[in-house]
């Protein structure tokens, strides 16, 4: 099969049938650029979906209450659950070995934040300094809260950075100037970016302590939020996560005396549960595009099987002299399958190569939202080059077969 | 070298059978040159295919060189086939796109001969014919007359028993045929055994015995006073 005379008879074919070979060798070069380009954008979606889950910690649980939809224990439901001081601290030192960083939160939603003639309203959150860790977000200037600030009630603030945008015009340095919150001076001691973008960054983080005095709200929490260590494996992780998940809920259940088939009082979102939602759905995506793409390279080898047909037809009285000089069907089967493997294989690597090739210098170029860095990686490429010989090979199977089946006494017959 | 008895062959044409031979008996000996005559319709082509194992009888024995040609399957056939046959056609039935060298070295490399052999043997039969200065010529670059030269020494090739020649001279001018019918006489005189289909008599006269085909049956089988084609080229 791979001796010296094949190579030189499917090299004459070749030559003697220029056009119609390349015209072939498109079609299918084609089909397996598509299917590149489907499974780099593919690669590329998950990286864009990726970046917008980097908001907060991949692995942030986080704790809010609502009311009661459940009678429990005599109490009647529609009942307020409230978080307190005591609830945060209490499964801080319950589950001490399990967390990594944590925090509770007290936030008002729209908060008049001004310095000198320029306001605005914004969000403004009172937090422990681990929630630096538990939103993602980076220091431009200054630092973040800390723990100090949270035991002396410091009337400091770190703002965002659309927040420094808006109140220091002029590019004014915000570091270590006064800003008024509800009329109440804070100082600023940091500008924070988050990846979240402008939305993220229109907020104002000030210690915990501190806003629950000025807002007047005694003991009382909003939410708690909470990561666990980092798994090297997913699903590992989302185990380990959820089973967590499962006993806070029980826990705060119990100290609220709330009914354990109560699912409004007490609400936690996981987002490792959103992010398998979320992988799930990549992996959908994934399989759609290499059905969409192994469909193309599909049409690609229907059409060199109906060319290598024609060929065969059009060969008929050669395939008939041979036969009548001695040819076995079996290399009349070779000599076809040889040839349609071999143009399947040539085209689809330059396909391949033209795809990754366009990956790899325009890749780079495409962040638009959910669409980042489209790369194929290597496996990829060694599956698809798999698919372009088995392709050939099935290309090619029909027309050999029909080849063999030529009777040299009618292909030689005189016209 | 050639025995057939009894031989049938019909053919299904719709709802009508074609009863094409009726009962062949005939029998070559090697080294003889036999012409079939006939009219078309007369079966001699039909014949000549189960000769050259293209077709197969009904009905009937056929025996080549002691070796009973019966129930082949296609891979035999092919074998037998570049074993003890050479095919001359009306018609050259050269491949287009291959070199008159590499015509002639076909059968070769269907019998797995090394490229270096099969290009030497190939020379020497195209020099035998008289065309080792076109062996590098594509057959639409030769003349009728060597084409079929070019055939004629591709069918020598493999040395086979019997050349089976179909019309050799059917698409030739006068003066070639002769000249094709001096080579295979030459060819004949070297001891080999050569079966020549043709419905031209001086084309049959040059052979050694003609037999004569009329609607499936052989209604003459003698032998003649060889013409030799030199004398009339």
């Amino acid at each position: 099969m791979f001796s010296l005379e094949r190579w030189e008879e499917i090299f004459e074919t070749i030559r003697k049938n220029l056009l119609r070979t390349i015209l072939t060798g498109i079609s299918v070069a084609s089909g397996i650029f598509i299917l590149v380009i489907l499974l780099g954008v593919g690669e590329g979606m998950q990286n864009g979906i990726e970046n917008q889950f980097q908001n907060d910690a991949a692995n942030r649980i986080s704790v809010w209450t609502g009311r009661t939809s459940v009678e429990y224990k005599g109490l009647n439901p529609g009942r307020r659950i409230q978080l307190k001081n005591d609830d945060y601290s209490f499964t801080e030192k319950k589950f001490a070995d399990e967390l990594e960083y944590k925090s509770a939160l007290y936030r008002i939603w729209g908060s008049l934040v001004s310095y000198k003639k320029e306001s605005g309203s914004y969000r403004v959150e009172g937090v422990l300094p681990d929630y630096q860790f538990l939103e993602g977000e980076d220091m431009i200037k200054g630092r973040y809260l800390n723990y100090n600030d949270h035991q002396k009630y410091s009337k400091v603030a770190v703002i965002g950075k659309k927040v420094a945008l808006d109140l220091f015009k002029n590019k004014e340095d915000a570091i270590g100037k006064l800003i008024e919150i509800t009329g109440i001076n804070f100082k600023v001691v940091g500008v924070y970016s988050d990846p979240g973008g402008e939305r993220e960054e229109a907020r104002v983080f000030i210690p915990l302590s501190t806003s629950q005095r000025v807002f007047n709200a005694g003991n009382n929490l909003q939410g708690l939020a909470f990561t666990l260590p980092k798994q090297d494996n997913f699903e590992e992780a989302l185990a380990i996560s959820t089973n967590f998940t499962e006993k806070l809920k029980d826990q705060l259940k119990r100290s609220h005396t709330v009914a354990p088939s109560d699912e409004s009082a007490i609400s936690i979102n996981n987002s490792l549960e959103n992010a398998k939602r979320i992988y799930d759905m990549m992996n959908m995506i994934k399989l759609f595009f290499w059905g969409v793409g192994i469909a193309t390279i599909l049409a690609g080898v229907i059409g060199v099987s109906n060319i290598m047909l024609i060929i065969v037809k059009e060969r008929t009285k050669e395939i008939g002299i041979r036969k009548a000089l001695g040819a076995q069907p079996f290399s009349i089967v070779t000599m076809v399958l040889h040839e349609s493997i071999f143009v399947t294989t040539i085209a689809g690597f330059l396909g391949l190569l033209g795809g990754l090739i366009l990956l790899e210098f325009v890749g780079p170029m495409v962040q638009i939202e959910f669409l980042r860095n489209p790369t194929v990686n290597f496996n990829v490429a060694i599956t698809t080059l798999i698919i372009l010989v088995l392709a050939g090979a099935i290309a090619g199977f029909f027309p050999a077969w029909r080849a063999a089946r030529i009777k040299p006494i009618i292909a030689l017959r005189d016209e | 070298m050639i025995e057939i008895k009894d031989l049938h062959k019909s053919y299904q044409t719709g709802a009508t059978s074609l009863h094409v031979l009726k009962g062949i008996n005939f029998n070559v000996k090697e080294g003889e040159l036999v012409s079939i005559m006939g009219s078309s319709g007369s079966g001699k082509s039909t014949l000549l295919n189960i000769l050259g194992m293209l077709d197969e009888a009904d009905a009937g024995s056929y025996t080549l060189d002691n070796v009973p040609i019966k129930n082949l399957n296609e891979k035999i056939a092919a074998q037998y086939r570049n074993k003890f046959l050479g095919f001359i056609f009306q018609s050259f039935n050269l491949i287009g796109y291959k070199s008159a060298l590499d015509n002639v070295g076909m059968p070769l490399y269907y019998q797995g001969m090394k490229r270096k052999e099969r290009v030497e043997r190939s020379m020497a039969y195209l020099e035998k014919v008289g065309l080792a200065d076109w062996a590098s010529h594509l057959p639409n670059e030769l003349s009728g007359g060597q084409k079929q030269r070019v055939a004629i020494a591709r069918a020598l090739a493999s040395d086979p028993k019997v050349l089976l020649a179909d019309e050799p001279t059917g698409a030739l001018d006068t003066k070639t045929s002769y000249e094709v019918m001096d080579l295979i006489q030459g060819i004949n005189d070297e001891g080999k055994t050569i079966l020549v289909v043709t419905h031209e008599e001086d084309i049959a006269h040059m052979t050694k015995r003609i037999v004569n085909l009329k609607d499936g049956v052989i209604i003459d089988d003698s032998f003649v006073n060889q013409v030799r084609a030199k004398a009339n080229v």
